[in-house]
């Protein structure tokens, strides 16, 4: 397997996390959506650190994404789960106090 | 001798200053100072005209050169000048006016302004000798002006009375037409000499630094001085009005002394007027004898008459001057001042007896001066009637008299010119006839006033002899015009030989190129027209004589016939000629009218709308370019546009400003994939 | 020398000011005692000047010289001739009479009396600055005082008068401005006269600005910005506003030392430092002498209001003035080298200059008198009032004899000075002028007349007499117009030297050479 199948599985999980994001409404959806683009890097780093030579640095930034993004959604979901209690839905257009 | 001279001139000065500050404080209201002072001017000239007589001496002459001031190069010089003239002059005026300052004692003695008047009189002795002591132009226009000062402070003594305010104003004005003839003549002299000194206005002249169209103009400016002050036609006008002064005033000043200036001044240039100038001074002075004369004959005013008689006296001597026998003239001045003098006072005597006898009768409507008013005053006034005769003989020139005398070589002279020049043969006619009006309206005055029936019993009771200080002075001017005193040492009552003219010598003409014939040959010439002349001169006195007897004595004419036939010439006789209502309507109002408009102009015109224009314009200017421009274009247009421009594209461009989230990120992504298109062209 | 008198002329006032306007308000004595203890130390300190002034040194005394603004040149010069001495004696001499005719004043004293000051202090440095621009800056500071002193003391019409006064002067002000900068960039960037009066001519005759020549143009800049203070016709329509609105002193100030600025200026400025510019206009200059005598003579003519009579017969008589300095051009080769005519001109130039400053003061602060008493000045409103007051009625006699230029009184003298000295040059235009003679007496004699003599009319029978202070205000004026009549030659002393080296400079200008 070449660099490019990885490149296009990565760009293809890129496009869907974007697509994600930008469309749904939902937030936990849209968190997931961000999990996905975050992934979409993680193979990205992965198949780079491996097809330029074995370091691991590559493999070491994809914990260090993962680490992060499990941190990420443990805050985000705080949050949505506040936006929750405080507009009785998880839908991010609701939550436009600040701009009214 | 200088310092008589500068004691003569500053006496009366001294006490004009003295008079004008503290006058009414001293006693007696300080009329004593003035005729002292005066009276040693008198005692001054006496003693100088007596050591004329024994020195006997034509050609003395001293003189005395001051610098006035300095300017660098130029030094301007004035000085004194005593020859015999000077002390002619000198004793003339200080004799008339001593006796009018004691006449006045009496005359003016319920004026309020008594030592005002004292004053005044004394600053007109002082500007008098002034003139006649200066030895160069300057001097004599700063005194000409100054006697034309003192004149008008006099004549408009009674300046209540509106008419005499405005006779003083007419007087002054009119003399200063002349006087600036006479300073454009001043100046054409000193722009070629540098001097106004006489020595060396005749050196210029005779080394002929002027061409004879230069001096003939330049001499008729000088002249133009004479003209006015001397009242000669056309700007005689001022000294018939100029009677509203007190008598004494007229007496001496538009009588004996200052109208004689210019006759003095014409005199003394006489050696530089050329003679197309002394033909026109001729006519002049023979126009105004005649002229004045047949105005004269028609006036009822006594004062008047002797104005216009003084007027006419005048252009014979200006006549004498014109036509080269100006020794004469200056003799007739000389004599005239005597007994015209003394004419005066003598009129003054009746006006001041009229005028009590008014006054007691409580009258103050009827004329004190209308000869018509009086009649017969004759036995009620005894002195002032045989002084007045005889000064009345003495001007119509009957033998025995100074004036028979004067008159006579005047005549002789105009005579001997017009047989010299025959087309100028008017000169002589004129002198003549104007003789022949001067008996007849001399002797009418004679007779109106002192013989005939009194127009009012209840006046003519109340008349009484003036008092002795008004008498003392017509007896001695009258007697003055006794021929032997200008005769002596020569006893022939025909003949003008005497010291007067020996003394007082004729110069000849200075104009180069010009032998002057009137000085020479005039002379001889004179000598022979003179039998002829006295028998001229004597028939036509006795003609006028005559008629005025016929008329206004024997009543054998009835004058309103003759005003019937001759009632055109009676009215421009009467009505002066109209000259004074032709100078109004045709020189004085319309100078006046454009006077106001050229104000209006300024003022109204040239000042609200051509300069305010300018302010006006500006306003509007700023008025156009701070509101149009400023603010209607620049400020709201421009300056507010980018505001606008501003405004509008905030209001659409924050519409993409949702707050969505999710929008941002689609702008994003817009923008990426732009940016990686413009990237991969 | 360590007494600077020149400064000390000017800066009195100034402290005068200063000290009045510490105090307060309601001290109105002190007040006028103030102003009259500090322009009384002027006029002691000018009479000083004047007696320790040598008449027989060219060019300038009692000088003083310090750098001000190095950076352009400019310096605090001050100086005193022949010219600027008579200016100085008559500044502070009617500076001085000004604070006793404005005794009355009684309408914010303080706010006047510290302005009068400061006009005075702005006067006496114009005629004392030798440094081009401190010249402009006294200039302008006179300006100043003179406005609020019109616009606020003035008479009914008083604000309308006080701005035209002001911007039209303004206006001249501005022209010399540039006259003086053309002056200091082409003469190697000096304001100081002394040296301008030597380089400029040459400097000056090699520029042209879009092809007029520099001499015409500066000199005509200057020559508009000195005519409006003259007033040279046709730049005389703000003098009588102002003059009638203007309160008596202030008139008397105005008539008196201000319109002598302009021809001070002229005489200073353009006839030494644009010689060819004077040979030039000398003409036009006599030409304009004689609109000024005949127009202003036949407007005084026709005026019913006897202070703008007065006023018009200041046009007239300033006009001698200008008559008198046309006349410079006669020691010029070409005119025959007549020095003795040039000198006349300008000698009597100046002394007119002089004389219409006693002269003016004493009709100015005459019809005070009775304006004060009759509260107006209608010629035909009155009548006889002679037999009623007769002492005003005798000053008033004096002055207007002055006036007309009576022999014997110091108008006269000047008049005649300025007539002979133009005479050989410009004869039709003098002997046209000659005219004004007649027109000042018939003018002066017409008021008289209807003023003061004739019947009283009953109106003013029981109008006051003249008192002892306006008496002794006029009595210093009537002494020096008699006796500057007389003998003017202690004026004429003082002012010859200085003549004779202005017409030294203009005489050489090339255009007089044959």
């Amino acid at each position: 397997m070449d660099l490019n199948s990885y490149l296009i599985i990565s760009a293809i999980l890129f496009s869907l996390g974007l697509f994600g994001v930008i469309t749904r409404r939902n937030g936990v959806a849209v968190l997931m959506s961000i999990e996905l683009i975050l992934n979409a890097a993680n193979i990205n780093f992965i198949a780079f650190s491996r097809y330029s030579g074995m370091d691991f640095s590559g493999h070491i930034f994809s914990l260090f994404v993962i680490i992060l993004a499990a941190a990420e959604a443990a805050v985000a979901l705080a949050i949505i789960l506040n936006i929750f209690n405080n507009f009785g839905s998880i839908n991010i257009d609701d939550a436009n106090k600040m701009s009214q | 001798m200088i310092n008589y001279g500068i004691a003569i001139l500053l006496l009366p000065l001294l006490s004009f200053i003295i008079m004008i500050f503290v006058g009414k404080k001293l006693p007696n209201r300080g009329d004593w100072l003035s005729i002292g002072s005066v009276a040693i001017t008198f005692c001054l000239s006496l003693s100088l005209f007596i050591m004329m007589l024994f020195k006997y001496d034509p050609y003395f002459k001293v003189e005395k050169i001051f610098t006035w001031f300095n300017l660098g190069t130029l030094d301007l010089k004035i000085g004194i000048l005593i020859d015999n003239i000077t002390i002619i002059m000198l004793l003339v005026v200080s004799l008339v006016s001593t006796l009018v300052h004691i006449y006045s004692t009496s005359y003016m003695k319920e004026d309020s302004r008594y030592s005002r008047y004292f004053a005044f009189l004394s600053l007109f002795t002082f500007s008098m000798n002034g003139i006649i002591l200066s030895n160069n132009l300057l001097g004599i226009y700063i005194f000409w002006e100054l006697v034309g000062l003192s004149s008008y402070l006099l004549i408009g003594f009674w300046f209540e009375k509106e008419s005499a305010a405005n006779a003083s104003k007419k007087a002054f004005l009119v003399n200063r037409v002349g006087d600036i003839g006479m300073f454009i003549g001043i100046m054409l002299f000193f722009s070629s000499i540098g001097s106004f000194l006489f020595k060396d206005l005749y050196l210029g002249v005779s080394q002929g630094m002027f061409s004879v169209d230069t001096l003939t103009i330049a001499g008729l400016c000088l002249f133009a001085g004479a003209v006015g002050k001397s009242a000669q036609f056309p700007l005689h006008i001022w000294l018939p009005d100029a009677m509203e002064g007190p008598t004494p005033v007229s007496a001496l000043i538009h009588a004996a002394t200052m109208v004689a200036a210019g006759v003095y001044l014409a005199f003394r240039l006489f050696p530089i007027f050329t003679p197309q100038a002394l033909t026109i001074i001729a006519y002049v002075g023979a126009i105004t004898a005649v002229f004045a004369a047949i105005i004269a004959i028609t006036q009822n005013d006594i004062k008047k008459v002797l104005a216009y008689s003084t007027v006419s006296q005048l252009g014979y001597m200006i006549l004498a001057v014109g036509v080269g026998a100006y020794t004469y003239g200056f003799f007739h001045l000389v004599t005239h001042a005597a007994f015209k003098a003394g004419l005066f006072l003598c009129s003054g005597s009746v006006i001041h007896a009229m005028h009590h006898a008014y006054h007691k009768l409580d009258d103050h409507k009827s004329d004190a001066q209308d000869m018509r008013n009086m009649g017969g005053l004759k036995d009620k006034m005894p002195v002032t009637f045989y002084s007045m005769l005889f000064c009345t003989i003495a001007l119509s020139g009957i033998p025995f008299t100074s004036g028979f005398l004067s008159k006579d070589a005047v005549l002789a002279g105009t005579l001997a010119f017009s047989s010299q020049y025959p087309n100028h043969f008017l000169l002589s006619l004129f002198g003549f006839s104007a003789a022949l009006f001067t008996a007849f309206y001399m002797f009418r005055l004679i007779f109106l006033t002192f013989y005939g029936k009194p127009n009012s019993k209840k006046v003519f009771d109340n008349i009484h002899e003036s008092p002795i200080q008004m008498t003392t002075p017509l007896i001695i001017l009258s007697s003055l015009s006794f021929f032997l005193f200008f005769t002596f040492p020569n006893f022939n009552p025909l003949s003008y030989d005497g010291w007067f003219m020996t003394l007082v010598k004729s110069k000849d003409s200075l104009v180069p190129g010009y032998l002057n014939p009137t000085a020479y040959q005039i002379k001889e010439e004179i000598g022979q027209a003179h039998n002829l002349a006295l028998f001229l001169s004597l028939s036509v006195a006795a003609l006028g004589i005559g008629f005025a007897f016929l008329i206004y004595y024997s009543k054998l004419i009835s004058p309103d016939s003759i005003y019937r036939r001759l009632k055109v010439l009676h009215n421009l006789s009467f009505n002066k000629f109209f000259i004074d209502e032709i100078l109004k309507k045709y020189l004085i109002d319309p100078f006046l009218k454009i006077s106001k408009y050229i104000a209006i102009f300024d003022w109204d015109v040239y000042d609200k709308y051509f300069i305010n224009g300018f302010g006006r314009i500006t306003e509007n200017f700023s008025k156009t370019v701070g509101n149009l421009w400023d603010y209607k274009f620049l400020d709201q247009k421009i300056i507010d546009g980018f505001g606008r421009i501003t405004k509008f594209s905030g209001s659409k461009l924050r519409l993409i400003q949702s707050g969505k989230i999710q929008n941002y990120l689609i702008l994003v992504l817009v923008g990426i994939i732009i940016l990686y298109v413009f990237q991969a062209i | 020398m360590d007494f600077n008198i020149l400064s000390w002329l000017i800066w009195t006032p100034v402290l005068g000011a200063i000290l009045i306007v510490i105090l307060p308000k309601n001290r109105m004595d002190l007040i006028k005692w103030i102003a009259v203890f500090f322009t009384g130390i002027q006029l002691l300190l000018s009479i000083l000047l004047w007696f320790n002034f040598d008449n027989n040194i060219q060019g300038f005394q009692f000088m003083e010289k310090s750098p001000w603004i190095p950076a352009f040149n400019i310096t605090y010069m001050l100086g005193v001739d022949g010219l600027s001495l008579p200016m100085v004696g008559l500044t502070a001499l009617l500076s001085f009479l000004c604070v006793f005719v404005s005794w009355n004043i009684d309408k914010a004293p303080k706010g006047y009396f510290s302005l009068f000051l400061l006009l005075d202090a702005g006067m006496m440095g114009v005629f004392l600055s030798l440094d081009f621009f401190l010249f402009y800056i006294f200039w302008e500071v006179m300006l100043l005082p003179m406005y609020f002193l019109i616009g606020i003391w003035g008479g009914p019409n008083r604000e309308y008068a006080a701005i035209k006064f002001f911007l039209y002067t303004l206006f001249g002000s501005v022209l010399m401005l540039i006259a003086v900068l053309a002056l200091y960039f082409s003469s190697g960037r000096t304001f100081d006269m002394i040296e301008l009066m030597s380089t400029a001519p040459t400097a000056l005759s090699q520029i042209s600005w879009w092809g007029f020549s520099g001499v015409k143009v500066v000199w005509l800049l200057l020559f508009i910005g000195f005519a409006i203070k003259v007033p040279i016709f046709p730049f005389h329509t703000w003098l009588p506003l102002a003059h009638v609105e203007a309160p008596t002193a202030i008139s008397v100030i105005l008539a008196g030392v201000l319109l002598k600025m302009g021809t001070y200026g002229i005489l200073r400025i353009n006839f030494p430092m644009i010689p060819d510019g004077t040979v030039w206009f000398a003409g036009i200059l006599a030409f304009l002498a004689l609109i000024n005598i005949i127009w202003g003579g036949m407007c005084a003519l026709a005026q019913t209001d006897l202070k703008k009579m007065v006023a018009y017969s200041s046009i007239n008589h300033m006009g001698y003035v200008m008559l008198g300095m046309s006349a410079v051009v006669a020691a010029g080769s070409k005119y025959g080298s007549n020095i003795a005519a040039a000198e006349l001109g300008m000698n009597g130039a100046v002394l007119q200059m002089f004389n219409h400053g006693t002269i003016t003061a004493m009709l100015f602060i005459l019809v005070g008198v009775v304006y004060d008493r009759a509260h107006h000045r209608d010629i035909n409103g009155f009548g006889g009032l002679a037999s009623k007051t007769p002492i005003y009625a005798a000053i008033v006699a004096l002055a207007w004899f002055a006036g007309l230029g009576l022999p014997g009184l110091s108008g006269f003298i000047s008049e005649a000075m300025t007539f002979l000295g133009a005479f050989p040059v410009y004869r039709n235009i003098v002997i046209l002028s000659t005219i004004g003679i007649l027109l000042n007496a018939a003018y002066f004699l017409t008021s008289y007349q209807k003023i003061f003599l004739g019947k009283l009319n009953e109106k003013y029978k029981d109008l006051p007499e003249i008192n002892r202070r306006e008496i002794l205000i006029l009595v210093p004026l009537a002494i020096l117009v008699i006796f500057l009549g007389i003998y003017p030659t202690p004026l004429i002393d003082i002012m010859k030297t200085t003549m004779s080296e202005i017409i030294f400079r203009v005489e050489a200008s090339e255009l007089l050479v044959k």
